[in-house]
């Protein structure tokens, strides 16, 4: 007679997202501050962003939070009497030293803003684009990380048997995901992504979001966003920032469940803001 | 928007628990008194209207998450109050089989156990109405309390057991009398067990910490004398 052995049963755990110890710090910000002219737009901002994690800035219109994405790869330089004090370290290195080199600091930080960008050429042509400035004209290489940057950003497959119509013809959300490959093409560590999926329709920022959650085990992924129930859905951290303050960095799961700041909880229920 | 429907929300669980408040208050009269009207009325009149509540409730929790996608304390009300209005339709059942019981016992003498029944219904609805006042006013004191008395009508129960296991081996013919006492002290035990459900899940609003199972870290850990252990 056989006999039945059950399986040890299994224990369940908690969802995954949120912090994992072993991971290292990418990003660290320590005591920040940002003027623009006189206006102080960030005070003593501190905080650590893991390698491969997706982490999510909220906060009301003119908080500081497209202000300190910006600051990750000093877009904020273009704009006339800004100044910097504090320190902004990726993996260790501070980006505000004289020595950094802003242009392979953008190469390193990649950003997708909240209107697609797409340059007015070919879809070929909007990832090759960068390759090329940085000196790769072998056509097998450029072939190469052309499939290979639509493939990651999940837009191969729609693209692939007309890669030379013009970028411009493609949908919104297709668009959104040509700016994202084309952030891919140079091989960025960080993607930045500016209120992303702000003008797309909801089928658009699921694939967005897809893609993000796909893209975290090999980009660090930073976003600013007004939706908070996209917060909820891609981020491992979420951060609310007001009038320029940190008020609270958080495990995604917590700051929605339970956030432990009362100027959050009255943020995100809607009593404020 | 959400504040006001998170409000009316908490309004139509307040009446559902003031209804359910006078189905038991009037199960335990009509047991007590042996009235069979009273009895009657609970479950013809009153529980259809908790069946009514909970389905209402439900689907008030149901829209108001899909529509207003609540977070923090009020995903946390939305969901514990889907709970409550679960336990408190289970209360509205429980309060039915008492009143079962009781319409068979009208016709019996059981006053032997009045004493006992009498303490476990006072026991389990004074933490019912507490239960309750700790919601309406979020006082996590008055719910922690709640949690505390769960054993003293566990204890009451447990003496009823005890009492009636020894009359009916020495007394056949009061079996059947005395099994439907056993089933009003069950379900007396039931009731203050949701209403210690309740009081955890207004800690759980407040505070937003689970202290459900904390209790009792093991089912060693349960009070031998609990009816459910028995």
């Amino acid at each position: 007679m056989q006999t039945f052995t059950p399986e040890p049963r299994q224990t369940l755990k908690p969802p995954t997202k949120g912090i994992d110890p072993v991971k290292e710090v990418q990003i660290q910000v320590k005591d920040l501050n940002f003027y623009y002219g006189k206006r102080q737009a960030l005070k003593n901002v501190s905080l650590d962003i893991q390698a491969h994690s997706v982490v999510a800035l909220i906060g009301p219109s003119g908080c500081g939070k497209s202000t300190l994405i910006r600051i990750f790869n000093r877009m904020n330089d273009l704009i006339p009497a800004t100044r910097v004090e504090g320190q902004v370290l990726i993996h260790g290195v501070n980006i505000y030293s004289k020595e950094t080199d802003v242009v392979a600091l953008r190469r390193k930080v990649g950003m997708v803003f909240q209107k697609s960008t797409p340059f007015p050429k070919t879809i070929y042509e909007n990832i090759a684009y960068g390759l090329r400035l940085i000196g790769v004209s072998d056509k097998r290489i450029l072939d190469s990380v052309v499939e290979k940057c639509l493939r990651r950003a999940a837009l191969w497959d729609e693209v692939k048997d007309h890669l030379n119509l013009s970028a411009l013809s493609l949908s919104g959300g297709q668009q959104q995901r040509l700016c994202i490959a084309r952030a891919l093409a140079v091989e960025p560590k960080i993607i930045l992504m500016d209120e992303p999926c702000s003008a797309l329709d909801p089928i658009a920022t699921s694939r967005i979001e897809e893609l993000m959650e796909s893209l975290k085990s090999e980009y660090t992924i930073v976003i600013v966003t007004h939706n908070m129930q996209q917060a909820a859905r891609v981020s491992d951290k979420t951060a609310f920032i007001m009038h320029g303050e940190l008020v609270e960095f958080n495990i995604t799961s917590n700051f929605f469940t339970k956030p432990s700041n009362k100027m959050t909880e009255d943020y995100i229920t809607g009593r404020f803001g | 928007m959400l504040p006001q429907k998170i409000s009316e929300l908490k309004e139509h669980l307040l009446s559902e628990a003031a209804l359910v408040e006078h189905m038991l208050i009037n199960s335990m009269q009509g047991v007590l008194k042996k009235d069979v009207r009273l009895l009657k009325e609970v479950m013809e009149d009153e529980e259809p209207k908790v069946n009514d509540d909970d389905r209402m409730i439900e689907k008030f929790c149901v829209e108001l998450i899909a529509q207003s996608s609540p977070v923090a304390r009020d995903l946390r009300l939305a969901l514990m109050i889907i709970k409550m209005n679960k336990d408190l339709e289970r209360m509205g059942d429980h309060a039915v089989n008492v009143c079962q019981s009781g319409i068979f016992l009208a016709s019996c003498s059981f006053e032997d156990s009045n004493d006992e029944i009498k303490i476990m219904s006072e026991g389990a609805i004074a933490m019912f109405k507490d239960a309750i006042k700790s919601f309406a006013s979020e006082d996590i004191v008055l719910a922690n309390s709640v949690c505390d008395r769960d054993n003293i009508v566990d204890d009451a129960g447990d003496q009823i057991l005890k009492r009636l296991t020894v009359i009916m081996q020495s007394k056949k013919s009061s079996i059947h009398e005395s099994l439907h006492i056993m089933r009003i002290a069950y379900n007396l035990e039931r009731i203050a067990d949701l209403a210690t459900n309740i009081a955890e899940e207004v800690i759980y609003i407040v505070e937003g910490e689970d202290i459900k199972h904390h209790h009792y870290a093991t089912s060693t850990d349960i009070p031998s004398g609990s009816i459910l252990n028995s």
